[in-house]
């Protein structure tokens, strides 16, 4: 295994040195592991918190700013953090007008967010949770645990945040990130494996000639293994699977997302596919975003999150933020 | 059984963890995201740590579960974090202040466990999880404390069940959790949480059998 880290038990810690470090716009708590924004909450503002494992960066770190969150709370690697810095987080973001907890659809995350909003209901602050479950690759059912939550997270914290970096109320924050939840769908695919640092080899081992369909964010693997194809076709794969569960016609907001170890050369090339595939069938890529934006450490792959704008969302997309992975705007 | 014998308990519990940490992970590997034995081990050794602490040591059974429930929940993260946690929590809950603990007070400290890690998690038996162990462990118990079995034997009881009802999930679909994403490739892979539990029950079996 070759990283960039000095040992597997600091990694995690010595990353967030580094995220404080290089960005002065943030407030980062290494020891209790909670990434702010600097300066004093505004007074009557809704608070975002997010958070997950840590190895998806920029998310959610990266997404805390103006425009977006408020606080991030990063795990170890590919493990949720625990309630301790959910209640730090949301304590340190309550404005007075509640917290908005942004939690992906994964066993861990929910239990520990809903821990962490009990203890914070018994402070007296009022928290609200969504929860993200746009990725189409795991078959919905009565007794899974449910769809997992993936691309639709950036879309989320995006679009809530501008609404309430406008002044809204908890209710309407929470109820524009069902919105973009609910008309979000992902898929993703890899080319390669990760290596979580403590593990010190690969979660699966991937042939030559072998993808991972429905790949999950964390290593853990997807449901069907296949043959490696063009890329037209990987990209018809995966929005065969979203333009099943979702209407792709009209206003979309598409990202192309790499893993963490793909060349943007074959994101945007991947983005040409899925530009035609939409556009072929009545879908116009209104706004976009491609790049990494929540990775599985240096998995070669990609996903695709599209989403149905309205006016508003396409208003609130365009809305100023400013944060280490996301600035327009301002 | 006194606090003795439950720091024993956990003391060996923290250690067949840390000795099976490799191969947690690796069954982690296979159906989830390869971090249940490292998660735990850092869990645990935080346990040990708050433990240790001379002059906040706690002196009761419970209050050693419940030390070891909190602590868990805010060192190891992950699902396993606020379900082992909870599960601890509510056996030393269960537990009271008693300074000594009999077999009906563990029988029901067991089942107070249980509930609580079916409550928060909703997995059933057969859904391929800790809980294919820890019901199993907590029938067995029961059972042979209704039975009038001796510690020793009600202890095995308990620990052989734990072994099979992790064991059993070998074969079993995962219905929860990360590994219910892979469906039927779940299939042929022991449980890392049920393996988990199996060893951390086995753990309490060796702890009271050494303190005679």
């Amino acid at each position: 295994m070759k990283k960039l880290i000095n040992s597997p038990e600091t990694v995690v810690t010595e990353a967030l040195e580094g995220v404080a470090a290089a960005h002065p716009s943030l407030s980062v708590d290494v020891g209790n592991k909670v990434i702010l924004r600097a300066g004093a909450p505004r007074p009557g503002k809704v608070g975002l918190v997010s958070g997950g494992g840590s190895g998806h960066e920029p998310l959610h770190g990266g997404f805390v700013g103006y425009g977006m969150l408020d606080a991030a709370c990063p795990g170890e690697v590919f493990t949720s953090p625990v309630p301790d810095q959910m209640l730090a987080a949301t304590t340190a973001v309550d404005g007075g007008a509640g917290v908005l907890h942004v939690v992906k659809n994964y066993t861990g995350d929910v239990l520990n967010f809903q821990m962490a909003a009990e203890l914070a209901g018994d402070d007296g602050i009022e928290v609200a949770a969504v929860v993200i479950n746009d990725d189409v690759a795991v078959e919905d059912s009565l007794y899974t645990a449910g769809r997992r939550g993936t691309g639709a997270t950036v879309f989320v914290e995006k679009i809530a945040g501008a609404l309430a970096e406008e002044g809204a109320d908890l209710a309407a924050v929470a109820a524009v990130a069902r919105e973009v939840n609910a008309r979000s769908r992902s898929f993703g695919v890899a080319l390669s494996s990760c290596v979580v640092p403590a593990a010190g080899k690969p979660t699966f081992e991937l042939g030559d000639t072998e993808v991972e369909l429905g790949i999950g964010i964390h290593g853990e693997p997807g449901r069907t293994r296949s043959s490696m194809n063009p890329a037209r076709e990987l990209a018809a794969v995966a929005l065969d699977a979203i333009a099943a569960d979702l209407p792709v016609q009209g206003d979309l907001l598409v990202m192309v997302n790499g893993m963490g170890g793909t060349p943007l050369i074959e994101l945007y090339l991947m983005f040409n596919e899925v530009r035609k595939y939409l556009e072929a069938r009545g879908g116009r890529v209104a706004r976009n975003l491609v790049g990494n934006y929540i990775t599985s450490l240096e998995m070669q792959g990609f996903s695709v999150t599209v989403c149905q704008l309205t006016d508003e969302l396409t208003r609130l997309w365009d809305a100023p933020v400013d944060t280490p992975a996301l600035r327009w705007g301002r | 059984m006194d606090a003795e014998v439950f720091r024993a308990w956990i003391v060996s519990a923290a250690e067949v963890i840390e000795a099976n940490r490799d191969h947690l992970t690796q069954l982690d590997a296979a159906i989830g995201d390869a971090d249940h034995g490292i998660n735990l081990s850092r869990g645990f050794t935080a346990v040990l740590g708050a433990l240790g602490q001379e002059n906040q040591a706690p002196k009761t059974p419970g209050a050693i579960l419940t030390l070891t429930g909190n602590t868990l929940i805010s060192k190891v993260g992950g699902a396993s974090g606020p379900l082992y946690g909870m599960a601890f929590r509510r056996a030393g809950k269960a537990l009271g202040d008693a300074a000594d603990v009999d077999l009906a007070a563990l029988s029901a400290a067991l089942e107070a466990a249980l509930a609580g890690v079916q409550k928060l998690g909703a997995a059933r038996e057969g859904d391929k999880t800790m809980v294919d162990a820890l019901a199993a462990a907590t029938r067995a118990f029961s059972k042979a404390v209704a039975e009038g079995a001796a510690q020793e034997d009600a202890l095995s009881s308990l620990a052989e069940a734990a072994e099979a009802g992790a064991t059993a999930t070998i074969s079993m679909q995962a219905l929860k959790g990360r590994a219910s994403y892979l469906g039927p490739r779940s299939v042929g892979h022991e449980d890392p949480g049920a393996a988990s539990t199996a060893l951390i029950l086995a753990a309490l079996r060796d702890a009271a059998r050494a303190g005679r």
